[in-house]
């Protein structure tokens, strides 16, 4: 909030306002929106490149069957910090990084409602990073029972989950006062004008998604702090032998595993809603119900958690309670995609790397959303349950789905981050390459998933080598991928390209695009009126 | 039987189109790689039916819907000059897109239902086996039978380490399968003994996972005599891609046969009351039945306590007809301390006996046999 008077007083001279620390204090110690935003898509690429090493560290070792690479031991703690560290250092922050940079642009607002809060909530996660990364070099190793932390491995487990434990806190911490800063600039920032209703999508996808966050990162929060005593205070919550339940854990845990899928999908869906409408020259079909539907995404995602939980033995009435609440969540997905696709009919459409990503997001977003499908009727996921079926779709919907909604979102909004337009030519090498790959790694672990290879297995039958190999290929294709979008990314930010103008999208509506491009540092110091 | 095969090889056929769509290397498969496993169970028959089911549904809406998207790409593109037009709203489409979905999904949670009532319905087995996952091994007990083993891994490390060329069932093979009869409904109870772990027989539909310190329940028919092999499904330590679930069906006589060698073993296993011991052996078992059972009235060195337990130390009845000393111990003694041991097998009082009449300063040279001990029971 400081930030405001200050502003107002130095906006006097154009250019005195501008001054800041030089250098790394600059970083540590700034307030603004998109100097932070800029901070956490950084640090979530960064995340991005060493849960990707782990990944492909996985795939090397899943090549051949045998043990060539890696123990077993570490084997697992490599699948249980990839996901936990895709997740929560990659994913979720990139997409907070996208918050901060568009939220303010896109309803009028001159920063974040809390400046200070804004920087500490960023500067939190690379402790939380170190924590989770030396965990794995203290005795013991990290956590090795997978990213969903089941007692009772992680109760016997060494140092290094606690480590985990403290790095979940800290993330979670985070993530909350994001949160809370995402809501109070949504409700209370809009340009006079801007009423709810007429708020671009992506706002109303993350005003949902901080309401999700507010109320589950509180339960993970709860659930790891139990597991914490359980280790070292003689408490027994999720220990059988003094009146616990194991099982007790894995509620808990999805109470919070659920929302938290929708927690990564929905920003995408916000993204993807603003790209469409852009390169198809047509407003966004359908607002109030993709609003209608968001909401109903989010209320259904806190029902259905233990669908996660099919194997453990629940009473009947709790599989065809829980089957039958999954299989709803269809209902308002598909508007959503139906939604799309009448956006783009009988629109003007062009195909620029940002539509690319959007219209590969919408194909491969939809089969993830058929195999949860598959997933979600009981009696088929007694056979796919724990099976690389499983890892397949979860990779449709979190790579496909929310990584190429947001590759989409970088190329969208760079020519107004830094001022340069990016090489159309790289892009769309970036997104064939990583369009292709991407199925040659997951395609083939559905046939591996429904012929019975588990998942979390560093080693395998003899049966399911070809299929192996097929996706170790893709997945090293996917990797090496990425380091073209690197080169596209930095070329614009050195200013090596084309100068990016005003308002680079024939199509674009929304109030970014008519501030100058590179974007000033402080920008709506005087709110626009919306009509 | 005519309808399953049709619909397996439907199913083939249509990933196999889904993959050639998708642009997948032409690599030559086994169609068991492709798809489920071959069910055996009605249960995973149905299982792999609906799974049939769902994924042509998933199929002819993907077609639906992606040549709405395709059709839209190539006939409304800038490039061919289509002008866009403007709205944005259409309340009926909305609508039927809203309500269609809801229709089908109805379609696919009807047969489902019906499954899952029929998965979950335990009753009536005839056979029930307990389960037990450990790190990392399996647990077989015929409770009916009195008899139980362990199941591990038979792979050798050189193997694993590929120091040797893998073998047929690399990673599925164990010393002690599960066995069960043909055409038998068979429960399993399903727990573990540390960690969690799930019991995974996918030609039988069945994985539950298995809880420390709770017992589920699940079960399966097999209907084919044969070998079926899966694993632990939970991820469990270091060895969880180590500890494969082998289950032998047998034609029920086979079976039958296979159940009273076992129940011999464990037979001859026990103790045989006819067999005659020498004294020495006794009496070293007696040491330790008397220390556990009656050194804490008569002292381990046989003095007792004055006045309140009997010396046997030079006792009068020790030394004395053996039949006096065994209906003793057999039936205690009315109004003393001294209880019935009736429950300690033969072969333990005979034992105990024995020591107590070669300890200390008896020296008897006498060595009870088990078959005495038979002979004074009631």
């Amino acid at each position: 909030m400081s930030s405001i008077p200050h502003d107002h007083v130095a906006g006097h001279g154009h250019d005195a306002h501008d001054h800041r620390p030089s250098g790394i204090m600059r970083w540590v110690t700034t307030t603004n929106h998109k100097d932070i935003g800029t901070l956490y898509l950084w640090f979530s690429f960064t995340m991005f490149l060493v849960g990707g090493v782990m990944a492909l560290t996985i795939r090397a070792e899943l090549f051949q069957p045998g043990l060539q690479v890696v123990h077993p031991e570490f084997f697992n703690q490599l699948t249980s910090l990839h996901g936990l560290i895709m997740v929560f250092g990659a994913i979720m922050p990139a997409a907070v990084g996208f918050a901060n940079w568009m939220i303010p642009l896109l309803i009028g607002a001159p920063d974040m409602a809390f400046a200070r809060m804004n920087n500490w909530s960023f500067w939190l996660l690379p402790p939380a990073a170190i924590l989770l990364i030396t965990s794995l070099f203290v005795p013991g190793g990290s956590v090795s029972a997978g990213w969903t932390m089941y007692p009772p491995l992680t109760i016997e487990a060494g140092m290094g989950m606690d480590l985990v434990i403290f790095a979940v806190h800290i993330m979670g911490a985070s993530s909350i006062m994001g949160s809370i800063n995402i809501i109070t600039t949504i409700l209370n920032l809009r340009a006079p004008g801007m009423t709810l209703m007429k708020m671009p999508l992506f706002c109303w996808t993350w005003l949902i998604t901080a309401y999700l966050l507010i109320a589950v990162m509180p339960v993970l929060a709860g659930a790891v702090t139990m597991l914490l005593t359980d280790r070292h205070f003689g408490t027994s919550f999720f220990n059988a032998a003094g009146g616990g339940d194991p099982v007790l854990f894995q509620h808990i845990f999805w109470f919070f595993g659920h929302p938290e899928v929708y927690i990564i999908i929905l920003p995408a869906f916000g993204i993807i809603s603003e790209i469409l409408p852009v390169y198809s020259r047509k407003p966004l079909f359908g607002y109030a119900s993709m609003v209608y539907a968001v909401a109903g995404i989010a209320i259904l995602s806190f029902i259905v958690w233990a669908h996660h939980m099919f194997t453990v033995g629940m009473p009947t009435a709790g599989l065809l309670f829980y089957m039958y609440a999954t299989m709803l969540i269809a209902v308002p997905t598909g508007v959503k995609v139906f939604n799309w696709l009448a956006t783009m009919w009988k629109g003007s459409i062009t195909f620029e790397t940002p539509m690319l990503f959007a219209l590969g997001f919408l194909f491969l977003f939809t089969m993830g959303g058929f195999t949860g499908l598959v997933c979600a009727i009981m009696p088929v996921d007694i056979q796919i349950h724990d099976t690389y079926y499983v890892v397949a779709h979860f990779h449709y919907v979190m790579v496909a789905g929310s990584l190429f909604a947001f590759f989409g979102g970088v190329y969208h909004w760079i020519p107004k981050w830094t001022g340069t337009m990016y090489s159309e030519k790289i892009g769309q090498w970036h997104f064939w390459l990583s369009l292709v790959f991407f199925n040659v790694a997951f395609f083939p672990q559905h046939f591996l998933g429904l012929a019975g290879m588990p998942r979390r297995i560093p080693d395998y039958a003899t049966q399911f080598t070809d299929w192996n190999m097929v996706s170790s290929i893709g997945a090293f294709g996917f990797g090496l991928s990425q380091l073209v979008f690197l080169w596209a990314v930095i070329k614009c930010v050195r200013g090596d390209g084309e100068k990016a103008p005003a308002k680079p999208w024939e199509g674009a509506t929304t109030l970014e695009w008519t501030l100058p491009s590179p974007v000033p540092y402080h920008t709506f110091e005087t709110p626009p009126v919306v009509k | 039987m005519e309808r399953t095969s049709k619909g397996i090889r439907g199913q083939r056929l249509a990933a196999a189109t889904f993959a050639a769509l998708s642009g997948l290397p032409g690599v030559a498969l086994a169609a068991r790689e492709w798809n489920l496993q071959t069910p055996v169970t009605e249960i995973a028959r149905q299982q792999y039916e609906l799974h049939t089911f769902i994924f042509w549904i998933c199929v002819i809406i993907f077609v639906g819907v992606f040549g709405v998207m395709f059709y839209s790409l190539f006939k409304h593109r800038k490039s061919v000059g289509h002008q866009a037009e403007q709205f944005h709203e259409n309340t009926v489409v909305e609508i039927v897109w809203t309500v269609v979905p809801f229709l089908i999904l109805f379609f696919m949670a009807y047969p489902a239902t019906k499954t899952i009532l029929a998965m979950k319905d335990t009753t009536a087995s005839e056979l029930t086996i307990k389960v037990t996952g450990y790190q990392w091994k399996w647990n077989y007990d015929y409770l009916q039978d009195g008899f139980g083993y362990y199941s591990n891994l038979t792979t050798p490390l050189a193997q694993i380490e590929n120091r040797e060329p893998k073998g047929e069932h690399y990673l599925l093979e164990v010393d002690n399968p599960m066995v069960v009869p043909v055409d038998t409904k068979v429960r399993v109870l399903i727990t573990a003994g540390d960690v969690l772990h799930a019991w995974w027989v996918p030609a039988f539909g069945v994985k539950q996972d298995a809880i420390p310190g709770f017992v589920r329940d699940s079960w399966f028919r097999a209907e084919k005599v044969g070998t079926f092999r899966g694993q632990c499904a939970e991820l469990c330590g270091k060895e969880h891609g180590f500890m494969p679930v082998v289950v032998e069906v047998k034609s029920k006589e086979d079976y039958a046969k296979w159940a009273a060698e076992q129940k011999a073993k464990v037979a001859s296993a026990a103790e045989d009351p006819s067999k005659v011991w020498d004294e020495k052996a006794l009496a070293e078992r007696g040491e330790k039945v008397f220390a556990a059972n009656c050194a804490a009235c008569h002292q381990a060195t046989g003095k007792g306590v004055p006045g309140a337990f009997p010396a046997l130390d030079g006792s009068k009845l020790v030394l004395g007809p053996t039949a006096a000393q065994i209906a003793l111990v057999l039936n205690g003694k009315a109004g003393t301390a001294m209880a019935s041991f009736k429950q300690l097998s033969n072969t333990d009082l005979a034992s105990v006996i024995t020591y107590t009449r070669n300890a200390w300063s008896n020296k008897t040279g006498q060595a009870i046999q088990p078959a005495e001990i038979q002979a004074a029971r009631k």
